[in-house]
């Protein structure tokens, strides 16, 4: 395996009693988007910031492509792209004055040019940035994070705010840029989002690493229950039920039958991997033919609730953070 | 992404590297508020102006003073210049930076820029750059005006009169920058500033310029930057001797202020 590109060991950052960062550790690979997924306030914007040399660590180290971001943070600042959470620009600056004016900051910039074709802000050159719409305003974000042509962005909540349309487009974004061999960090709260664009990711709460893994691992980690939802027209729902009662009765180490609340005639079944094979040779004997079947399928938000016992819920009051510890 | 030409090395940043562009930048975009440069240029011959034309005997010759004493013969609005002059100083330091720079701190711009090469130090220092600029502008449109409309004498003392305005520049530009490194937001950096401006205009003259300053004023007021500014200003436009105290009252309010500004300075 080579060098991993981002190394966080024992991290911890405390805001007086308030600790942010309690202890985190994860390794980032060249050409990987990894992600780091928690609910708002739990730790994961400070982690990235003390990643990106803009905050003082209380313990731990970090270091970006082999140097310590906490001893020397200039040393990245040519190798790094980190586009932050609500920082926003002078109203009356254009795209193509700010992109410039970045890309002179940086000793190997990309074209600007390129990157407003990439990330479809070429028609929007001269338009000020208070102009421009919440989408348009989040794609120049990403731009003048990838502006200095940088080995590693970090992009932090960069879909919050924006219609499930320019969502889609700036996956299909990030995607492009990683194809670009930049390595991501990938902040968000959104588990469909890390679930849909991370090879690997950490899941953050109350300042602790509590999951790790590919989405796919986590999600297959959790226990092997499997559930199949069978749905019958009025005719058969009652008979359909019995059978599966029964089926259960029989088979109660593999199959256990379940109300559900929502649609009338909707029977849940779960039990083992095996469940499915159980469910449909019954049904088929009693001659039930089912309108719909469907299977559960598990997600990162099922993770959550196993590894914290809470269910995910993104919009927990993110606490006042001060500003101590920001250095520039 | 990917580069053509061969690619040069990536280099440890100095931290000012395109700081030319930056300062270009900031002041093509601080142009379009039509605001900014508009008080700092504009503003204090329009009251040099207004004061000379509106105010009625300001532009006959003082004829009520001892006939040995250098106020003799002068017109009222050639000692108001210094005044004015100490406005122009006045103006951008206290009332445009602080607020454009808390303004960047808000909008989280000096953050941004604190994860480039460049330090956010830049985008003050352009500012500060922007601003002193102005000033001069503003006091060179001042002079050139108050000669062509008003026809004030020349300095009896430019040597004075050229320190008096350094020490004025350093010493608001120190407590502009204090304020804009203390205010935690635009509003109240507005509102610092506003407080500061007003009495200090008065000390320095804006009502009762030069001559007719009552004492208690005059004895306030040279222990302000600004009243100490004007008061250099008018000695060495019209009188004799050194201001000995107005000058090293400028430096103390600089030794003091600017340090402080830098140590509270605020990136976010």
């Amino acid at each position: 395996m080579a060098d991993p590109v981002v190394e966080v060991t024992h991290l911890r950052k405390t805001y007086g009693d308030k600790v942010a960062v309690d202890d985190v550790s994860f390794t980032v690979q060249p050409g990987e988007i990894f992600g780091i997924l928690g609910p708002n306030g739990a730790g994961k914007t400070t982690t990235v910031e003390t990643l990106a040399g803009l905050r003082h660590a209380d313990g731990g180290t970090v270091t970006v492509l082999g140097h310590d971001t906490q001893r020397d943070p200039a040393a990245v600042k040519d190798l790094l792209g980190v586009q932050l959470q609500e920082a926003t620009l002078h109203d009356k600056i254009t795209v193509g004055e700010v992109l410039h004016l970045f890309a002179g900051f940086y000793s190997r910039p990309a074209d600007p040019g390129e990157l407003l074709d990439l990330l479809d802000l070429t028609e929007h050159t001269d338009k000020q940035f208070g102009r421009l719409s919440g989408g348009q305003k989040q794609r120049l974000s990403i731009a003048l994070a990838l502006v200095g042509n940088p080995e590693v962005a970090i992009l932090d909540e960069l879909t919050t705010g924006l219609d499930p349309q320019a969502r889609r487009s700036t996956w299909e974004l990030v995607e492009r840029v990683r194809a670009t061999g930049v390595t991501i960090l990938l902040v968000t709260h959104f588990m469909d989002e890390a679930e849909r664009l991370c090879d690997r990711l950490v899941v953050i709460d109350a300042g602790r690493v509590v999951a790790e893994g590919t989405p796919a691992g986590l999600i297959d980690g959790l226990d092997d229950e499997r559930t199949v939802v069978v749905r019958f027209g009025a005719d058969d729902a009652g008979r359909a039920r019995q059978r599966l009662d029964r089926l259960a009765a029989e088979h109660h180490d593999v199959v256990r039958v379940e109300e559900l609340d929502g649609t009338p005639g909707e029977i849940a079944v779960s039990g083992t991997p095996r469940v499915l094979f159980a469910v449909v040779p019954a049904l088929a004997e009693a001659d039930l033919v089912p309108e719909d079947v469907r299977t559960v399928t598990r997600t990162l938000e099922d993770v959550f609730l196993a590894v914290t016992g809470r269910t995910y819920a993104p919009q927990e009051p993110e606490p006042e953070l001060t500003t101590e510890g920001v250095r520039s | 992404m990917t580069t053509t030409t061969a690619a040069p090395a990536r280099r440890r940043s100095s931290g000012w590297h395109g700081f030319g562009r930056l300062l270009t930048t900031e002041t093509k975009v601080w142009m379009r508020d039509f605001a900014s440069p508009f008080f700092g240029i504009v503003f204090p011959t329009i009251i040099l102006l207004g004061v000379g034309f509106f105010i009625p005997g300001m532009r006959d010759p003082i004829t009520d003073a001892p006939p040995d004493s250098v106020w003799f013969g002068l017109t009222p609005i050639a000692t108001f210049l210094p005044t004015v002059l100490a406005m122009a100083v006045g103006t951008a330091s206290l009332t445009v930076m602080p607020v454009t720079i808390a303004t960047y701190r808000e909008k989280g711009v000096l953050r941004r820029m604190s994860t480039t090469p460049m330090r956010p130090q830049g985008i003050v220092a352009s500012h500060l750059i922007i601003n002193m600029v102005t000033t001069l502008v503003g006091i060179a449109l001042a002079l050139v005006v108050a000669e062509l409309a008003f026809g004030v004498p020349v300095p009896s003392q430019l040597g004075v009169v050229l320190l008096a305005t350094a020490l004025g520049l350093s010493s608001m530009f120190a407590l502009g920058m204090l304020v804009a490194a203390v205010a935690p937001r635009p509003s109240s950096a507005n509102a610092i500033a506003m407080s500061l401006y007003f009495p200090m205009l008065l000390l320095a003259g804006l009502w009762t310029p030069g001559p007719i300053m009552p004492d208690l004023l005059r004895d306030i007021g040279q222990f302000t930057p600004l009243g100490a500014a004007a008061q250099a200003l008018t000695t060495g436009w019209f009188e004799a001797g050194f201001p000995t105290l107005q000058m090293v009252v400028m430096v103390v309010w600089t030794a003091v202020l600017l340090p402080l500004a830098i140590r509270l300075f605020r990136w976010s």
